[in-house]
C-alpha cells in the first residue's frame, strides 16, 4: 500500500491548507465588523440600568433570593 | 440575567463572528444577515435565560444554529446560491487566482453534510473547543470530533484529490466539484 502511505504524508499539508482557507474565509467576514443595521438594532433597546428609578412598572421581582 | 450595558456590548461584539458563522452555514450573505438579526432579537427577548458568567458567544451561536436548522436549511436547498453572491459580501476582493481558489473552497464546503460543515466551522474557524461545539450542536464531544474529521477528509477528497500540488482549479478538481454529487 505505497499509495496509502503517500496519501497520509500529503494529508498533513492538505489539512493545514484547509484550515488556513477556512479561517481566511471566516475572518474576512469577521473583519467587516458590525454592520449599521445591527448596531442600530441593539442600541435602540432600552437598558434599565441607565435610569434605575424609572420604568420598573409591573415587572418587579421582590421574591428574595 | 437582565440586559445590562455590559451585556449589550458583549452581544454587539459577537456580531462579526455570528455573521461569519451564518454566512458559512448559509452560503448567502443577505440571508445570513437576516439570520443574525433574528438571532439577536431572539437572544434579547430571552436574555433572562442567559446564565451570567457562562459563554455568551456559545449561547448566541446555539440560537443561530437552531434558527438556521429550523428555517433556513430547507430554503437553502431550494435556492442554490449562484456563484459570486458570497464573494459580493467580501470587502477585500481577492486576486483572480485567489478568488478562483476561494470559490472552489466555498463550493466544496457547501457539499459537506450540514452536521459536518457546522462542526468544522465551529472548531476550525470560530475557535470553539470541542466541548463548546458539542454544547452548541447538542451532541457528544466524540460526535463533534468525528464530524470534524469526516469533514476534513471529505474536503481534501473534493479539493485535493490528486495531491498537494494541485491547489489550482484544474480539470480534475472541477470535475469533482461540478460533477459527481457527493
Amino acid at each position: 500500500m505505497k499509495e496509502a502511505k503517500k496519501q497520509s504524508g500529503l494529508n498533513a499539508e492538505i489539512q493545514s491548507r484547509i484550515g488556513h482557507q477556512l479561517r481566511a474565509m471566516y475572518d474576512d467576514v469577521v473583519r467587516q465588523g458590525v454592520p449599521d443595521r445591527f448596531a442600530e438594532l441593539i442600541r435602540k433597546l432600552d437598558v434599565p440600568e441607565a435610569s434605575p428609578q424609572l420604568g420598573n412598572a409591573g415587572d418587579k421581582n421582590d421574591g428574595g433570593e | 440575567m437582565p440586559l445590562t450595558n455590559a451585556l449589550r456590548d458583549d452581544i454587539l461584539a459577537s456580531v462579526p463572528s455570528l455573521r461569519a458563522f451564518a454566512i458559512s452555514l448559509s452560503g448567502n450573505g443577505d440571508r445570513a444577515d437576516d439570520l443574525v438579526q433574528e438571532t439577536l432579537l431572539r437572544a434579547l427577548a430571552n436574555i433572562d435565560s442567559f446564565q451570567p458568567g457562562s459563554n455568551l458567544p456559545a449561547w448566541l451561536f446555539t440560537i443561530l444554529r437552531n434558527l438556521f436548522r429550523s428555517d433556513y436549511r430547507k430554503r437553502r436547498r431550494e435556492v442554490e446560491d449562484a456563484d459570486g453572491s458570497y464573494a459580493k459580501t467580501l470587502k477585500t476582493q481577492p486576486t483572480q487566482n485567489a478568488h478562483l481558489e476561494f470559490e472552489e473552497f466555498r463550493a466544496a464546503l457547501e457539499k459537506l453534510p450540514q452536521d459536518q460543515r457546522e462542526a468544522l466551522i465551529l472548531v476550525g474557524a470560530s475557535g470553539f473547543s470541542y466541548e463548546d461545539a458539542a454544547a452548541i450542536c447538542g451532541c457528544a464531544v466524540g460526535t463533534i470530533k468525528s464530524r470534524v474529521n469526516r469533514a476534513r477528509s471529505k474536503l481534501s477528497a473534493l479539493l485535493y484529490v490528486d495531491g498537494a500540488d494541485d491547489f489550482g482549479p484544474d480539470e480534475t478538481v472541477r470535475a469533482v466539484i461540478g460533477g459527481s454529487g457527493g
